[in-house]
């Protein structure tokens, strides 16, 4: 099973090391050579420097033969981009995208594309705090 | 004419003064700050500060009217790829127009039915091709909605369809010869028009037939 991690941050870093942990083939492509030293010494999997957006830097992480597609970049609108192009250039079935903005989440996960919007699971629970909160008693239970 | 242009840039900022001049109604959206509050100083109300890939952005600038055009011309190949993937789709706009930054990024456009599309790159290298016709094939026009391109070719002395009637060529399927300009009299390519070297041979064809239309007009 092969996987691209397209964006090596902080959450592209950690869910490469996760998927390789887990057995995965995994290629992880970010713009800055820095992104490598994310992925930590011990990194087994593939590394290539570029950007996604580039058909050219997608085709030399394997997407033609790519079982997974993580697009986690730090800007919304180009992961909405090359989500599109793995989904529809190049016929990848999973394709996950990550978007920090929920309105445009929800725009395209209506239009078939697989979001994941942290944004929207932090307002979730950031609200379920507040409301525990408003019960004193159940703190005094505790 | 309600046209909202997203990018005020070169681009966005002299479209919005063309269009006003012409009597159009135009909401201007950018987002830096510097940039807005000098365009702010010309264009008044008509320039709105934001991300006009901001859903609340575009509707605080009227989307769901919809404008009758949007221009999405900022800087960003992605940006503008979203700004018209939502007008189109979620606002129900019924035109759009692209500028295509980085010519690398105009197969995302065509990918995503993005059109039309404007490339200042593409369009100066189209340019160039037509003072320097190297290839022996210059693009004159892509009819992006139709999938069809029509290029010129210049038949040579050692063009392997000098002396021929078009009717006796190969030509590959999906592929036409429109007109023959010699001596700076054009006449329409029927099957019975000789080519000749010094001609100018306009063509009509599916893109990715240039190949192959060289080859059999050029043979190399």
């Amino acid at each position: 099973m092969k996987a691209i991690v397209i964006g090596c941050g902080r959450v592209g870093s950690s869910i490469a090391r996760q998927l390789l942990g887990e057995g995965w083939e995994v290629t992880a492509v970010d713009e800055k050579e820095d992104a490598l030293a994310r992925l930590g010494e011990d990194w087994r999997g593939g590394f290539v420097i570029g950007h996604g957006m580039d058909v050219d830097v997608l085709r030399a992480a394997g997407i033609e033969d790519a079982d997974a597609v993580v697009v986690a970049t730090d800007g919304d609108n180009t992961n909405i981009v090359i989500g599109q192009v793995a989904q529809k250039r190049f016929a990848n079935e999973c394709v996950v995208v990550r978007l920090l903005d929920p309105a445009r989440a929800a725009f395209y996960r209506a239009r078939g594309l697989r979001v994941v919007c942290p944004t929207e699971t932090a307002i979730g629970e950031l609200t379920e705090a507040v409301r525990a909160c408003e019960v004193p008693q159940t703190v005094e239970a505790r | 004419m309600y046209v909202l242009t997203a990018g005020g840039g070169k681009v966005g900022a002299n479209l919005a003064r063309l269009l006003l001049r012409a009597g159009h109604e135009v909401t201007l959206i950018e987002q830096r700050t510097d940039r807005f509050e000098a365009l702010e100083e010309e264009f008044e109300h008509v320039v709105q500060r934001g991300d006009a890939t901001e859903l609340f952005v575009l509707e605080r600038a009227g989307i769901k009217r919809p404008p009758d055009l949007v221009l999405a011309v900022t800087g960003d190949d992605e940006d503008n790829v979203v700004i018209c993937q939502l007008a189109k789709e979620k606002y129900g706009v019924p035109k759009v127009i692209a500028r295509v930054n980085d010519p690398r990024n105009q197969a995302h456009f065509d990918l995503l039915g993005i059109a039309p599309t404007i490339c200042a790159t593409s369009n100066i290298m189209g340019l160039i091709e037509h003072e320097v016709p190297e290839h022996g094939l210059v693009h004159l026009l892509e009819l992006r909605n139709e999938n069809l391109e029509i290029v010129e070719v210049q038949i040579s002395d050692e063009s392997p369809v000098a002396g021929k009637r078009v009717e006796r060529l190969e030509l590959p399927d999906g592929a036409r010869l429109i007109s023959v300009t010699r001596n700076g009299q054009s006449e329409i390519a029927v099957g019975s028009t000789e080519l000749k070297p010094g001609d100018q041979v306009l063509a009509i064809l599916q893109p990715g037939k240039e190949d192959e239309l060289r080859r059999v007009m050029l043979k190399r």
